[in-house]
């Protein structure tokens, strides 16, 4: 049930992004995954925090703050194992192409920052498989705060890390936040050796060379869908 | 904050359904209450956090194993920072039915990794006692049978569909329980007390075995040392939950910190 001992058969592929919030990582993966299925490969895409069943009780603790760092970290991680037993795996294992935006990094870097022990994180996701390729979108804080504080007016609780008493105010709460999982990543990316993009790029910049690169790491003719796809898709 | 200022008492109580448990745990009660000590129950599926949206997984059977063993973990853990830490720190004493013994049990079973388990539940404190109520699997199903006249689902491992025969599994996975107990037993040297008996003559067993530790509680915790094949209890006195981690301050106003490390470690 681990998939340890399958380990050898599995035959697809796993990308995932990494990086701040505000680095552009979503809209690349995004760019990515359109590229892949409509060339006409075997591509699923998974989301953080997005597992069904578990995320109802992660909004209920989150809305009514009920969570610890512990449990904050203990409940992501079940959202976690419910995609990676259902989804992730399977899917490797029939040999798809699975880009997950964002994995098990982004609980390295967001629970070490809220206190939690890092050898017990990394133990608690010692389930998971490796991906084939971390890309880190790289941009200066500064940049990956602009991008978000301006955008948006409101940043959402534990976003901001109100949970970790900072500040008061959300925005100034999000920028320590921020700052101290910017220093997290930039641990990690020697740790597990992630690709870096540099997104201080223009986005289609970037996106050639994330597909550039994903073609020299990962022989993506053995990814395509063979046979006529059915049902029958609209392109 | 430091675990020696949780001066209550941490007592387990594990065993199968129809084991006896929960009424050997209400008659301790009685009997604490009586003498003057204030009591908080906790078990399974009982946080304020997923305990319902745990019980909803568990009816559709839809999570896979990995997935249940963490959402148990974090049921325990919001039990454990929220309702057991504040009520030994107010010298309660804690009677949990059940605790990560049986979590764990249930997942190595089920074919998780028990390392992976058990660093899992190295957050959790080390009780004071455990009394693991063993009763063989024959006498389990009679007393089952007698309260609901229907075997449950889980705990008749029906989900490991190893046997369509409901008898069966009950009793094949009874026993492969029982021997995880008995694996667990070496390592963290809990009492086994014999519940095939009568419920007078258990609870007899658990009180005299309570007396002890309400008696020695001095914050250390009986030091088994010298059994070589049990670990040696954790001091409480000498472990902290916020001063362990590598240099890292939870800055988290009003919340325990998030480590608990060095509290339930394996040798």
């Amino acid at each position: 049930m681990t998939g340890k001992p399958h380990e050898s058969s599995i035959t697809g592929k796993l990308v995932a992004v990494e990086g701040l919030d505000g680095s552009g990582k979503s809209t690349q993966v995004y760019l990515l995954k359109r590229w892949l299925e409509l060339d006409g490969y075997k591509v699923f895409f998974t989301e953080w925090n997005s597992s069904a069943i578990v995320r109802k009780a992660t909004r209920k603790g989150k809305k009514r703050q009920l969570l610890t760092p512990t449990t904050f970290s203990l409940i992501h991680s079940t959202d976690f194992a419910d995609r990676y037993e259902r989804q992730i795996l399977p899917l490797l294992n029939a040999g798809y192409i699975v880009l997950a935006d964002r994995y098990i990094f982004t609980a390295f870097a967001r629970d070490s920052v809220r206190g939690c022990d890092r050898g017990w994180i990394r133990k608690l996701y010692s389930f998971a498989r490796k991906p084939d390729v971390t890309f880190y979108f790289d941009v200066p804080l500064k940049t990956a705060l602009a991008r978000i504080l301006d955008g948006r007016t409101r940043v959402k609780y534990h976003e901001a890390g109100m949970d970790m008493g900072y500040s008061k105010d959300p925005h100034e709460s999000f920028r320590i936040f921020q700052g101290k999982i910017y220093s997290e990543y930039r641990h990690l990316v020697h740790e597990y050796d992630f690709t870096k993009i540099d997104a201080t790029e223009p986005p289609d910049i970037q996106q050639a060379k994330v597909r550039e690169i994903l073609e020299t790491k990962i022989d993506l003719p053995r990814y395509r869908w063979q046979g006529p796809v059915y049902p029958q898709q609209n392109r | 904050m430091v675990l020696d200022q949780l001066k209550g008492q941490l007592i387990v109580v594990e065993g199968a359904d129809g084991s006896g448990r929960s009424t050997q745990i209400d008659l301790l009660r009685n009997w604490l209450e009586r003498r003057g000590y204030p009591t908080v129950n906790v078990g399974l599926r009982r946080s304020m956090l997923v305990s319902r949206e745990l019980e909803q997984a568990m009816q559709g059977n839809i999570l896979g194993t990995r997935t249940l063993s963490l959402f148990y973990a974090t049921d325990f853990t919001d039990q454990l920072e929220n309702r057991m830490i504040p009520a030994l720190r107010s010298g309660f004493v804690v009677l949990a039915d059940r605790y990560i013994y049986t979590l764990m049990a249930r997942a190595i079973v089920r074919g998780v990794e028990p390392a992976w388990i058990r660093d899992v539940y190295s957050i959790a404190l080390v009780p004071d006692a455990v009394f693991y109520l063993a009763v063989s699997p024959k006498i389990l199903v009679e007393r089952n049978l007698r309260k609901h006249a229907v075997l449950d689902y889980w705990e008749s491992g029906m989900d490991m569909r190893r046997s369509s025969n409901m008898y069966a599994s009950f009793i094949e996975y009874q026993r492969q329980i029982q021997k995880e107990f008995q694996a667990m037993q070496q390592h963290y040297g809990f009492e086994t007390i014999n519940g095939n008996r009568s419920p007078r003559a258990v609870q007899k067993e658990l009180r005299a075995n309570i007396e002890v530790i309400l008696n020695g509680k001095s914050g250390l915790i009986e030091d088994r040392s010298n059994d070589s094949n049990s670990t040696q209890r954790i001091a409480r006195s000498t472990t902290t939950l916020a001063d362990r981690g590598e240099g890292y301050q939870s800055r988290v106003s009003g919340q325990p910190a998030a480590r608990y490390r060095a509290t339930h470690r394996f040798p």
